[in-house]
């Protein structure tokens, strides 16, 4: 049975008539990285900003350890929190920066020097420790940042898209450190992005927020491969979509009757029944091209454009009586814009959702 | 230079001077040993620099300025800082009225401000005393300690506050240690420009003052009207440079403390 260390129990957040988190049920496992991922104003920072206790709920119950926290002020939570601005105290050297949490808790001065220390051995960060944070690049501050809220072991960190303002390569370096952190520590991170690759390289399951409701929260795999909404599908990398209806099932695999008629096989789940409008999915690089067609679920397509990206080709395809993409390797250089082939979705990669 | 260059300097250059060639008209008059403020200097002697420090009622009236531009200085800076931060809470019907009102001293007339200060003051038997005086002065000194506090706040990211309350700081821990250090420099601007007003008052002072509380600037005021002496001009020295003085240090303070915070 999973250990939860944290449960938002009903919790809705308003502003006037606006519901910014809707009568949110979730629970945190303890020691897991979960992502809080939607698209600006899904409400996915105001839950982050309410377990800081920097906001109050105004309805339902947050649980730490079994324990309401609702009246408990933040700066009794005990929770590390890094923002997005770093929020690092400008008056203050780096290393005071990172004493503050514990000289709020009335630390001795050996003992702060040595965690201090250690903290910032931790970020790699050591020879900066008399810098103002002025003084240092913006991932070196989000580095002080980080070591600011575990330097006094928290048991909680919640991280409001702590790398939003990094540059790319730095971005992709800072993800893996904090993977490795979080490995390290056992820490439960609840971490706040709108970018979904960021959210699937980190965490352990992710929540994928629409208009502050949870759509669906899973491993990244899960998420990925199988999507509960269309909001998840579309949001959560690239896909096709086709439009349908559950004409009947063989053994573990459905039929679904394309909107122009065509047929096709799809891996089948429970609760599919004939007649159902359903939304076939099938990711870019799951789709096969092939000249001949193949055995089954092969449509003819044109290919109406085909784009360099570097390590794969971006293939946008007409079929079917609507557009699709795919992504190939090298090979696909081959194929001229107006090409007929045959696209070919393997039922095991297409999934069925609601419309 | 080219012409786009050159009429904005020469217009610098014009305000410049509009603004300090009279005090560097009246500044060298300071040092003059004759008995009256005219050119040329006969010559240079600090004779009125002596006067106003051996003369009991010159004596006095720095002592007096002093004691009530100190007073006004610190009750006004710790009202008017209090004020600002309060104010930061933005409640509906009460933030925006309550910040006019706290602005109001910098448009109402002295005269009308004195006039009725003196009745209330009588009142309270609060007439020619120095509280009463820095009490006056901290009702004028209030709204610019608070415009040059509030500003130094606004420029405050907010997320610093709530990230020292999730680092463990309580409410005055967090003012001790993040809030107030940030907002240093715009308290000390504050501060200094609340000494300078109360150094400068006249009207308050003539409405409400006693014999034992006249300043400087009242005693020169006086000076004008009886015996136009080069003491005034040797006063008037000692104001400049106290300003500039007090300034610089503003400044220095400024550089140290909110050097790194922009």
């Amino acid at each position: 049975m999973a250990d939860f260390h944290i449960r938002l129990d009903g919790v809705t957040k308003t502003y006037g008539s606006l519901r910014v988190v809707d009568n949110l049920r979730l629970d945190i496992i303890r020691g897991e990285f979960l992502s809080l991922l939607g698209p600006s104003g899904s409400g996915k920072t105001t839950i982050l900003m309410m377990l800081a206790g920097f906001q109050d709920a105004s309805e339902g119950t947050i649980y730490v350890d079994g324990n309401m926290i609702n009246d408990i002020p933040s700066h009794k939570r005990n929770m590390g929190v890094v923002f997005q601005s770093y929020a690092l105290f400008p008056h203050m050297s780096v290393a005071q920066n990172v004493a503050f949490p514990l000289k709020m808790r009335g630390f001795g001065r050996s003992d702060i020097r040595e965690r201090v220390e250690r903290a910032l051995d931790m970020v790699q960060l050591s020879t900066m420790k008399d810098r103002k944070p002025s003084q240092l690049s913006g991932g070196q501050q989000q580095r002080v940042a980080l070591a600011r809220a575990l330097v006094f072991e928290p048991g909680v960190v919640l991280m409001d898209e702590p790398l939003g303002a990094l540059d790319k390569q730095l971005r992709e370096q800072m993800q893996l450190d904090i993977r490795e952190l979080h490995a390290r520590l056992g820490l439960t991170i609840v971490f706040v992005t709108h970018d979904q690759s960021e959210a699937l390289t980190m965490s352990d399951r992710i929540a994928v927020f629409n208009k502050g409701r949870i759509e669906q929260i899973d491993t990244p795999r899960m998420i990925y491969d199988h999507p509960a909404t269309r909001f998840v599908a579309e949001f959560i990398g690239e896909t096709n979509l086709m439009e349908g209806e559950i004409a009947g099932r063989e053994g573990d695999e459905a039929m679904v009757r394309l909107s122009d008629g065509c047929m096709m096989r799809v891996r089948a789940r429970d609760g599919l029944e004939r007649g159902a409008k359903v939304l076939v999915t099938i990711r870019p690089e799951k789709v096969e091209l092939s000249d001949p067609p193949a055995a089954a679920n092969s449509f003819p397509v044109t290919v109406s454009d085909t784009i360099y990206q570097g390590d794969h080709f971006r293939v946008q395809l007409q079929g079917a009586g609507q557009r699709f993409i795919a992504r190939r390797d090298r090979r696909a250089a081959e194929w001229p814009q107006g090409a007929r082939l045959h696209a070919t979705f393997a039922a095991d990669d297409c999934w069925v959702i609601a419309p | 230079m080219r012409p786009g260059k050159l009429i904005p300097a020469v217009f610098g250059l014009l305000a410049v001077s509009f603004l300090l060639l009279p005090l560097l008209v009246i500044l060298p008059l300071a040092f003059t040993s004759s008995l009256f403020l005219i050119y040329p200097i006969p010559s240079f002697s600090l004779r009125w620099f002596d006067v106003l420090v051996t003369n009991p009622v010159w004596r006095a009236a720095i002592v007096n300025s002093l004691i009530i531009g100190i007073g006004t200085t610190i009750l006004s800076t710790v009202l008017g800082g209090l004020a600002s931060l309060g104010l930061r809470e933005k409640l509906r019907f009460v933030s925006a009225p309550l910040s006019t009102l706290f602005l109001l001293p910098m448009v109402v007339p002295a005269v009308v401000l004195g006039v009725g200060l003196q009745i209330l003051y009588a009142r309270f038997g609060l007439s020619s005393t120095y509280l009463g005086m820095i009490i006056a002065h901290t009702v004028i000194a209030i709204p610019l300690v608070m415009v040059s506090v509030t500003n130094s706040l606004q420029g405050m990211d907010s997320r610093l506050e709530l990230a020292a309350a999730s680092l463990g700081a309580g409410p005055a821990a967090t003012l001790l240690h993040v809030t107030l250090p940030l907002a240093m420099p715009g308290i000390l601007t504050g501060a200094v420009l609340a000494f300078a007003v109360s150094l400068d008052e006249v009207v308050l002072n003539i409405f409400l003052a006693g014999p034992g509380q006249r300043t400087i600037a009242r005693q020169m005021f006086a000076e004008l009207r009886d015996n136009i002496s080069p003491a005034i001009a040797a006063a008037a020295f000692l104001f400049i440079a106290g300003t500039i003085v007090l300034m610089a240090l503003v400044l220095l303070m400024r550089r140290r403390v909110g050097g790194t915070a922009s």
